[in-house]
């Protein structure tokens, strides 16, 4: 690993205007857990790091009452994981922090970090896009925030510019009656990186039993986190019973792109975005239903 | 400007060690693992994998369970680092390591400080950790030579000493 040169900025200025003098040949590194694999087996050599766990200002999360969830970039897994308040108002964040890493990693690795790294397995993708979450992308020149289902553009690539410095994640509040659920598949458990990630997220109609609103993100079988829209399209509006549930489940398997890999052939993979779409599914209805 | 003709600078860093204090100079790509091995003599951080995935470098950094080897070590500055070689006093071992004897839970060993460390921010965390609970916080940490029973029991047995030891 290396040789490279380390600054420690203190404070989001002090960064960008590293990342913009440094630009393509700097790496930002928060906790590492990614990075420093990745530079070690030279698969990014970055002349430049640009180390910002030391930017206390980007720790935190907070609730805005009219814009939801702000999560500074530097919050930790393990924050999200074990947040009272998150449990309470967005349980299904500490439940997709709990299938992250290990509790070494998830001690290290930021929200910031994952979503950066662009690994199509990064656990906190799948679901933050089901809940319409929004990225603040902040450069000398000014900010820009952009919807995380546009984020994601191909395994390790995002829309975040050399000289940009992704600091915040928005998450809208979610409405009534709407219940979230994240499961990442591996092999043989432990921290194994997924073999297949799916979130689902269904809202409830306040008086009938239709689900008004349903997304379906597919994480790992596609070059970037993506929405099954078809699927979700035919559960939109509808009473679900279990046949409905199997039919989108097919669907979604048939929208991904899996690729075969060390962790799976593309049949395998294919197959199992069936079983776990129908799974999720099944989960976050049945919870649905209990909360009314 | 270092770096950019190709000339690196060491880095002074001032890093806490099981309660003392060492000024070091690193290169700023060692991660802490190398760090504490070959600066400053703690061996008793394990490098098996070098990539995260084993947990035999796991030290705890302010009470929190980290794996050193990919971890740069400049993010452990002012923090509390415990290495394995900090847990005892010097007249007893930790309820953990005797434990660890006493149900043969060490085979090659080589596994053995992660699994205590890590064992120790579990039980520290919550001290009425079931053994699901334990057997879930040690996915990171893995045994080669598969000892994962006496492990458990180790921690299980080591767990009812701690509570008994923190409440005189």
């Amino acid at each position: 690993m290396g040789p490279f040169e380390y600054f420690e900025p203190e404070t989001v200025e002090e960064a960008l205007s590293l990342l913009r003098k440094y630009s393509d040949t700097a790496k930002v590194c928060a906790g590492g857990t990614d990075l420093v694999v990745r530079m070690r087996k030279h698969l990014v050599n970055p002349q430049f790091v640009i180390g910002i766990a030391g930017i206390r200002e980007l720790d935190y999360f907070r609730f805005e009452d009219d814009e939801g969830l702000r999560v500074g970039c530097l919050t930790n897994i393990r924050t999200i994981e074990r947040s009272p308040q998150l449990q309470e108002r967005y349980t299904m964040l500490p439940q997709v922090a709990r299938q992250f890493g290990s509790i070494a990693i998830r001690n290290v690795a930021t929200i910031g970090g994952n979503l950066c790294n662009a690994l199509p397995s990064a656990d906190m993708a799948p679901m933050l896009i089901a809940l319409s979450a929004k990225a603040k992308l902040v450069s000398i020149d000014g900010e820009r925030i952009v919807p995380l289902e546009d984020f994601f553009t191909g395994p390790g690539k995002t829309v975040l510019r050399a000289d940009e410095l992704l600091v915040e994640v928005r998450v809208p509040t979610p409405p009534p009656h709407t219940s979230g659920v994240y499961q990442k598949y591996t092999t043989r458990g432990g921290e194994e990186l997924a073999v297949v990630g799916v979130a689902t997220l269904v809202t409830w109609g306040s008086k009938d039993e239709r689900c008004t609103d349903v997304r379906i993100v597919l994480g790992t079988v596609v070059p970037a986190p993506m929405r099954a829209k078809e699927a979700e399209a035919i559960l939109k509006g509808k009473r679900i019973d279990d046949e409905l549930i199997e039919k989108a489940a097919q669907i979604a398997a048939d929208e991904s792109r899996p690729r075969d890999s060390i962790r799976g052939s593309a049949d395998y993979r294919r197959e199992m975005v069936r079983i776990i779409t129908r799974d999720v599914l099944r989960q976050a209805f049945e919870r649905t239903q209990s909360a009314r | 400007m270092p770096g950019e003709k190709g000339i690196y600078m060491k880095q002074r860093l001032e890093l806490k060690v099981n309660g003392q204090t060492y000024e070091v100079l690193v290169d700023p790509w060692q991660s802490l693992a190398d760090v504490l091995r070959e600066e400053l003599g703690y061996t008793g951080v394990k490098v098996s994998c070098n990539s995260g995935n084993c947990g035999s470098c796991t030290v705890l950094l302010d009470g929190k369970a980290v794996k050193s080897c990919i971890m740069l070590a400049p993010l452990a500055k002012g923090k509390e680092i415990l290495t394995i070689e900090g847990l005892a006093t010097e007249s007893n071992l930790h309820p953990l390591q005797e434990a660890f004897i006493e149900h043969f839970a060490v085979q090659c060993g080589y596994c053995t400080p992660g699994m205590i460390l890590m064992a120790k921010a579990l039980l520290d965390e919550n001290p009425n950790a079931t053994e699901d609970e334990i057997r879930e916080g040690l996915v990171g940490n893995l045994c080669r030579c598969t000892g994962y029973v006496k492990i458990v029991e180790a921690i299980m047995a080591a767990k009812e000493k701690m509570k008994v030891t923190s409440s005189r």
